[in-house]
């Protein structure tokens, strides 16, 4: 991101990439929040981004004006050769209404808390073999070695993919998330081998079914016939997108916030009955996830003349932070009783993996800390975080104490 | 009193269930529903309110009966 020009005024040229931003986005939200209700940029052929609650909520539900065949930031837009709208490429979040309904009716049931608790223990034990593997060193890095293994394990399970595969997830996860500046042609070609492996699972779960979330989706009665499979595809590259860097941010944002606020971490382990409501805050201060949205048509919104085919990203961890909303916004406040956080947006996108990534969240924080019940940044100056539209720590040092 | 969801602006978000068991279960789209005809005791009245205040959707009401 280093070749593009620095921002100057974030509320006329925001870049959510910009080196400031993904440091620390809070004071720049803040800041805009008071002095404009939607920042504007030229960049990506030009974008929008709301700065309230209010406008967050507005653009989420307003599924009239806006559409989510592309939920990615770019450079680029959506063409012909994209399945058209309103299913997109990853039904049902790049789904419009009335196709949406359908689709998430479809995916849904895999992911209702009746199958997701089911998964506690299988998600446990994932997270006691990854603390056992980090043994008993001085420093762990909690980003690298923990966070980012334990949703990758649990959706390779979920879909019935092979464990040795982990490290190709990861790989595909970088590909369609972090190529965002990359041109079409580029995309296409590097999404090659995420194609070529899901065309393989398809392929071989058709051949051996099994009681996995690919089988289920490959053996959906839909109308009288099972699924195209470019919609399986879709669900499947929808799942394993939307299901790890996601969650992996969220449980290595929350170890970053305990290594570094040590009166939380203890009151944490002296009282686990605040895991509810702090799991709640942790997703309200460091949601991770932010949206996008494209215009369909020319018009006013917001006070904004928006043309189509304009973005707007739809920051709900900046809708989080609205101290019109809540209250304290910009304290993380453990026990939190009145929380009613956007993290996993609102309106008929809301994650449909919410269920299963609080349980993940949960456990990983509860096991973490019953190993380590006390422990700091090594070196807070080392931690990165991620840019883009899914915010976590990915290289996180943390000193275990004695 | 009585607590209620509407169901067109329950989006599943999943706090009432979790905050409150005893008043709310869930369906098979993991959608919140009112366990039985909604009525409220005093201690179920305060987890109700409770669950009434983290709803992200604006989802549940409660009514004098």
């Amino acid at each position: 991101m280093s070749d593009k020009a620095p921002v100057h005024d974030f509320a006329t040229d925001w870049d959510h990439t910009d080196p400031t931003w993904v440091k620390d986005p809070y004071p720049i939200w803040a800041d805009l929040r008071a002095r404009c209700p939607v920042a504007h940029t030229e960049r990506y052929g030009g974008a929008w981004f709301p700065t309230t609650h209010e406008g967050v909520a507005a653009v989420a539900r307003d599924t009239e004006h806006f559409t989510s065949r592309n939920v990615v930031l770019g450079n680029g837009r959506p063409t012909e050769e994209d399945l058209p709208a309103p299913i997109g490429v990853a039904p049902p979040i790049t789904s419009d209404p009335p196709f949406h309904a359908l689709a998430r009716r479809l995916i849904l049931p895999a992911f209702a808390p009746g199958p997701i608790n089911a998964l506690e223990p299988m998600i446990r034990s994932l997270c006691v073999e990854l603390l056992d593997a980090m043994g008993d060193q001085p420093v762990v890095n909690a980003g690298t070695r923990y966070a980012q293994y334990i949703s990758p394990g649990v959706i390779r399970q979920l879909l019935g993919f092979p464990k040795d595969d982990i490290d190709k997830f990861l790989e595909f996860v970088r590909i369609v998330l972090e190529g965002i500046d990359h041109t079409f042609e580029e995309r296409v070609e590097e999404f090659v081998p995420v194609e070529q492996y899901f065309t393989a699972q398809i392929e071989d779960h058709l051949a051996n079914p099994r009681d996995d979330l690919t089988s289920y989706l490959l053996d959906i009665d839909f109308e009288g016939a099972k699924l195209p499979h470019e919609w399986v595809f879709g669900m499947m590259v929808l799942v394993l997108v939307a299901g790890i860097d996601t969650t992996w941010s969220a449980i290595g944002a929350s170890l970053w916030h305990l290594a570094s606020h040590p009166e939380d971490l203890a009151r944490l382990v002296d009282e686990p009955e605040l895991m509810g409501t702090a799991v709640e805050e942790f997703l309200r201060f460091y949601a991770p996830v932010t949206m996008a949205r494209l215009v369909k048509e020319d018009m006013d919104y917001l006070g904004s003349a928006m043309k189509q085919d304009d973005w707007i990203l739809l920051g709900f961890p900046t809708a989080n932070r609205d101290p019109t909303v809540f209250k304290d916004a910009d304290q993380f406040i453990i026990d939190r009783a009145e929380n009613r956080h956007v993290a996993f947006g609102l309106g008929i996108h809301r994650c449909a993996g919410s269920n299963l990534a609080r349980l993940e969240l949960r456990v990983a924080i509860e096991e973490f800390i019953k190993r380590y019940p006390r422990f700091e940044l090594d070196d807070p100056a080392a931690v990165t975080w991620a840019a883009g539209q899914v915010r976590g720590p990915r290289h996180l040092p943390i000193r275990i104490l004695t | 009193m009585k607590v209620l969801i509407d169901p067109d602006a329950c989006q599943g978000q999943g706090r009432c269930f979790s905050i409150a068991p005893r008043v709310f279960g869930f369906d098979d789209l993991g959608n919140g529903v009112v366990l039985g005809d909604g009525t409220l005791d005093e201690p179920t009245l305060e987890l109700a309110r409770l669950a009434e205040v983290n709803c992200p959707e604006h989802a549940i009401s409660i009514e004098e009966s």
